[in-house]
């Protein structure tokens, strides 16, 4: 028997994950990972309360043991790449670290466990929490006022142009279309859509943005709003920004920013100064709330004064305390609201009184574990820490520009913010596509950047390392990528059955949604 | 693969196939190649009206839809229910895996239409 | 600052190899008129031990230790340790979106068992990875039962949850989607059957009803489906208490479900993050909006999972796409599922067993005090009950916060034709202490220390 020699690959090395069949084939009857106390209330007969409603044979759900269970989630966790373990650069999702802080403290027992029902008497730390991050969003923006309740990017897109559409209502007309750059995410023209807005889309300029001169021509009294990124999908900053927004004003409509990439410009710049009339934050982008696989995220919405009248209720405020709300008897040291009835004249409480809203868009008050996390992200740095942030993300991505243009095509050559996109041109005359090097890179222990977006970039590989790299991590992924530039030239093969180090090699994506399999079945 | 003789096509890359009255359309071989591997077909319903140069369906590739054009207009008199089940039959032979047949409105469409040499000349210009 | 992995002189060596003379260089397509010189007006920068304190403060203004009967689409069930250390996991909590499949097997495989598990419980042949939250779900359901239908009505009971209801209608307004509201029966709690089925016209996409509605109380799903179904219309069912689905026939008449999971292993975190769902028919998956997870093999043959019918999504279709949804609850969904393994299939059930015999008790207990009434006492309930009172729900609430108890929801501001009355949940967490409490409390009478 000849052994394969263990090789290592960049920051890599083979190791050994176990494997594990889905959880449904551990199960078997009888096993169980759970302990219910005795019922201390009389016992029912279910099948006599419910009637025709009840439910005679449970879900085919597993059975398993304690100790099952974690093995289990804990296997299927080692196959996954994560911020923690290395740079993770996908471009527009900045993937930056999740500070563990953030999490202790979402944990709080008496924030967690807040209903969000609960007398707001009893919910005044709560409702600070949501009065700070307001406040400290309003000023990291250049705002005037916001709502935090849209749960993800696109449902503040959703709330942010539903605003707009409110706000020309209330001038006696809606208006019919919002203008798109080409190189906008998908999630622009689709909220557009759902807003019953026709989407009209704009080319960019040879620079990659907004054509000044197109966008004059066809902003007319039709026009609702421009929905823009700023800094740009690829990451050019419009420093034409304010004539865009004049452009707009000066025919009634408004300027929507999408807050991406607001990375690039926390503590820099405030969209506020620059003409936004209203932009939405992605908190688990820019504020470091966690990505946990795909959500949950928060999408805040804030917006200039003339759209304040507008935002979905309720909306967080300040009143007179009622006097009868706190408890007249607690037992010293025994649980319970004994430090209330300060004498506070005012509390902070929700208002529901908002004749022009546009509306809830969620229930109850948005994602708020991550408006806890966010703040944690916040005050742990402070303005001079935000500032610091930026710039460090700005360099890093200008650092790896500097350390692959040589080998890759830069289609526009407009200075970089925070990302980078480069083309896969000159690899792809060798037959070798973003998509390959994106694979190939994850043998060399990094999560792929974005691959081909924006679409206005033909084969783009788009980079966002944030600022969480330190310059040992940046310089191997400058070098595992000047390493496959190598092999597109010398072992094209290699590059383009990528990956060779994962449990799984390429998958068949086609099968899969020829035909789909999208559920576990018990075998008969 | 050829072009059928017997077919005429357009820019958009479908043909039509005219037998009396009735037109069987699909989508050409270099249309399929370009999209990759199909994975679904999305097509109206029997009795829909199709207007040509205007949308009567799409196509899907694992990452990628693309429209379906209709050549002529007319009204739908049948559709090829096995591309549900097995969309693939698009990839493995294009020219047979009609998508619709059209019962044409105006007749006159269909000899507007390109040729299989004038298709060929396109496509050839458009790699 | 502590997160920032870079000495200044790291900073300098980078920015000269960028070839920029100072950091402000790589800012120079940001007009000098909108860059900030300053600091933002903002906290200063906290030490860690400090954040904590801040939030640990904050936590203590809430009062905390006190007994609740408050549910109303947010439920206080146990939630197992594990789940907390499982998704604690930084392979799990660090990761995005799974559209890398060979290093995101994991996820994938956790959205592949989530998606089962719905179905299971559910009936339904298809569930997506996660919507935001049940109301949000419910809105986007109605959107995709107009695209299968082709219809552009429809019609909510008003037995749903009014913040549900407000959602949708935010939703629907600006795309030509009007809703009838359909009463409920006063002596049953239930939707109005006979107001139901003059309020189907045939423009009406589906109809949408919540069970355990908002008072707690089951629909007739066969019977509403019937109805439905006659006239052309989906029917979709919204489920606020997925614990239910542990004892509660699942809908299977209905054609799209629309599910809260936040029962299954997510903390209160007064109202989010949850997570909601889509489940559907096998016909209509390709209206079905957000993420999937599909199984299918490798190069060389092995099991793997990969996010499959992207076409249906907006980085794809764009404007057409079946919604704009991007980002889901991911995470909060992998709670879900860590909690219904570690529940499993007769854990579920031994849970809502539990719910129901403590509402039962509450519900009778509560119900048969002085001056106390049990609206739609004759319909099978979950674990929510409305209780009329001759007390107002604020003089009510008041006396029981003087016993470290929050009392049920007062229901005046959406439902004023019940008069004085109260929403009340009891859960597994509820004890027999806490509901002897609140009746003597209710009566007036005297209570033990």
């Amino acid at each position: 028997m000849t052994a394969t020699p263990r090789t290592t690959l960049g920051k890599v090395r083979a190791h050994q994950t176990q494997n594990e069949g889905l959880i449904f084939e551990k199960s078997s009857p009888g096993k169980r990972a759970y302990k219910l106390p005795p019922l201390d209330v009389p016992d029912v007969d279910p099948a006599a309360l419910l009637g025709g409603a009840y439910r005679p044979e449970p879900g085919q759900l597993p059975e398993v043991s304690e100790i099952e269970v974690i093995r289990h989630f804990t296997r299927l966790s080692t196959w996954n790449y994560a911020i923690d373990l290395g740079m993770y650069p996908l471009g527009s999702c900045t993937m930056k670290y999740n500070p563990r802080v953030n999490e202790f403290v979402s944990r709080i027992e008496g924030l967690a466990e807040a209903h969000p029902y609960r007398p707001e008497s009893l919910a005044q730390g709560s409702l600070e929490i949501v009065e700070l991050l307001q406040r400290c969003l309003i000023e990291i923006t250049g705002m005037d006022a916001i709502t935090l309740q849209p749960a993800a990017g696109a449902h503040g897109e959703f709330t942010g142009i539903l605003l707009v559409r409110a706000y020309h209502q209330s001038r006696g007309n809606p208006r019919k279309k919002v203008l798109i750059p080409d190189s906008a995410h998908g999630t622009n023209p689709a909220t557009a859509a759902i807003c019953g807005y026709e989407v009209q889309n704009i080319k960019s300029n040879p620079e990659g943005g907004i054509d000044v001169a197109e966008l004059e021509r066809i902003v007319d009294e039709d026009t609702a709003a421009l929905m823009l990124t700023n800094p740009s999908t690829i990451g050019v900053f419009e420093s034409e920004i304010h004539r865009i927004a004049d452009i707009l004003h000066a025919k009634g409509a408004l300027l929507y920013m999408d807050g991406a990439n607001m990375n690039a410009l926390v503590g820099k710049t405030r969209p506020g100064d620059f003409g936004v009339d209203v932009m939405h934050l992605n908190l688990h982008k820019t504020f470091s709330t966690p990505h946990g696989g795909g959500g949950p995220g928060s999408g805040p919405v804030a917006c200039k004064a003339i759209l304040e009248p507008f935002l979905p209720t309720p909306v967080l405020v300040r009143k007179p305390a009622p006097a009868t709300t706190t408890p007249t008897t607690t037992t010293p040291g025994a649980p319970g609201p004994s430090h209330l009835g300060t004498g506070e004249t005012t509390q902070l409480g929700w208002s529901f009184d908002r004749p022009q809203t546009v509306g809830r868009v969620r229930a109850f008050y948005g994602n708020y574990g991550m408006f806890i996390r966010a703040l944690a992200y916040i005050l742990a740095n402070g303005p001079d820490g935000l500032r610091q942030t930026t710039e460090d993300a700005v360099l890093n991505a200008n650092y790896i520009r500097a350390g692959l243009q040589d080998l890759y095509e830069l289609p526009y050559k407009t200075a970089s913010m925070h990302e980078v996109v480069f083309s896969d041109k000159r690899q792809a005359a060798r037959g070798i596509k973003t998509g390959d090097i994106a694979k190939r890179l994850i043998d060399y222990g990094f999560h792929p950047y974005t691959v081909s977006f924006p679409m206005i970039v033909s084969g783009a590989l788009m980079i966002e390392p944030t600022e969480s790299e330190s310059l040992e991590e940046l310089d191997l992924f400058i070098a595992a990528m000047r390493s496959i530039a190598a092999e597109v030239e010398s072992n094209p093969d290699l590059v383009k059955s990528a990956p060779h180090s994962t449990r799984v090699s390429r998958l068949d994506e086609v099968t899969a949604a020829r035909k789909p399999i999208l559920r576990w079945k018990p075998t008969a | 693969m050829a072009y059928p003789d017997t077919y005429r096509y357009t820019k958009e890359h479908e043909w039509i196939d005219l037998s009396g009255s009735i037109g069987t359309v699909g989508i050409t071989d270099y249309a399929q190649s370009t999209l990759g591997d199909i994975v679904f077909v999305d097509l109206p319903k029997v009795g829909d009206p199709v207007t040509a140069n205007e949308t009567f369906g799409s196509v899907e590739s694992v990452k990628a839809v693309s429209d379906l054009f209709s050549p002529v207009s007319g009204t739908v008199t049948e559709v090829n229910e096995a591309l549900t089940n097995a969309p693939d039959l698009v990839n493995e032979d294009a020219h047979t895996a009609w998508m619709i047949k059209v019962s044409l409105s105006d007749p006159a469409q269909y000899e507007s239409l390109w040729t299989a040499a004038q298709y060929q000349a396109f496509i050839a210009e458009e790699v | 600052m502590r997160y920032l992995p870079k000495s200044d002189a790291e900073r300098a060596q980078m920015l000269s190899a960028t070839g920029a003379l100072s950091i402000d260089e790589l800012f120079a397509m940001i007009p000098a008129e909108y860059r900030i010189t300053s600091d933002l007006d903002l906290p200063r920068q906290l030490g860690e031990s400090e954040i904590i304190d801040y939030f640990k403060a904050a936590g203590a203004k809430n009062a905390v230790g006190l007994a609740s009967f408050l549910g109303a689409g947010c439920y206080r069930h146990y939630r197992p340790v594990v789940i907390d250390s499982l998704v604690q996991r930084g392979e799990f909590l660090t990761s995005y979106t799974p559209y890398q499949a060979e290093i995101t097997q994991g996820t994938l495989q956790a959205i592949f068992e989530f998606q089962t598990m719905i179905c299971e419980l559910t009936g339904m042949d298809v569930a997506n990875a996660s919507m935001y939250d049940g109301s949000t779900g419910a809105a986007e359901a109605i959107m995709m039962a107009t695209r299968i239908t082709g219809r552009s009505h429809s019609v909510v009971a008003r037995s749903v949850h009014p913040e549900y209801r407000e959602v949708m209608a935010t939703y629907h307004q600006h795309q030509g989607l009007p809703t009838t509201t359909v009463d409920y029966n006063r002596e049953t709690g239930q939707v109005d059957l006979a107001a139901l089925d003059a309020a189907i016209t045939p423009d009406t996409a589906a109809v949408l009803v919540q069970s355990p509605n908002f008072f707690g109380v089951l629909e007739d799903i066969p019977a509403i489906a019937a109805i439905a179904h006659a006239k052309g219309a989906l029917l979709i069912v919204s489920i606020a208490e997925a614990v239910s689905l542990g004892l509660v026939r699942p809908p299977v008449e209905a054609d799209i479900v629309s599910l809260e999971a936040q029962s299954f292993g997510v903390a209160l975190s007064y109202g989010g993050p949850f997570c909601g769902v889509i489940a559907t028919k096998d016909k209509y998956l390709r209206q079905m909006p957000g993420r999937l997870a599909g199984q299918t093999t490798d190069a060389d043959g092995q099991r793997g999972f990969v996010l499959t019918l992207s076409t249906r999504e907006q980085h794809i279709r764009r404007e057409k796409a079946t919604s704009n949804i991007c980002t889901n609850q991911a995470l909060v969904a992998l709670m879900a599922t860590i909690f219904l393994t570690v529940y499993g299939k007769e854990g579920v059930r031994e849970l809502a067993h539990h719910n129901l015999a403590k509402a039962a008790y509450a519900a009778s207990t509560l119900g048969t005090q002085p001056g106390a009434k049990l609206l739609f006492a004759g319909s099978p309930r979950f674990h929510e009950f409305v209780l009329q009172t001759t007390d107002s729900p604020i003089d009510l609430n008041n006396r029981l916060l003087t016993h470290n108890i929050v009392g049920g929801l007062d229901l005046s501001k959406w439902y004023p034709e019940l008069g004085q009355s109260t929403l009340w949940c009891a859960t597994e967490l509820t004890t027999r202490d806490h509901i002897d409490t609140a009746a003597r409390v209710l009566a007036g009478a005297p209570v033990e220390a």
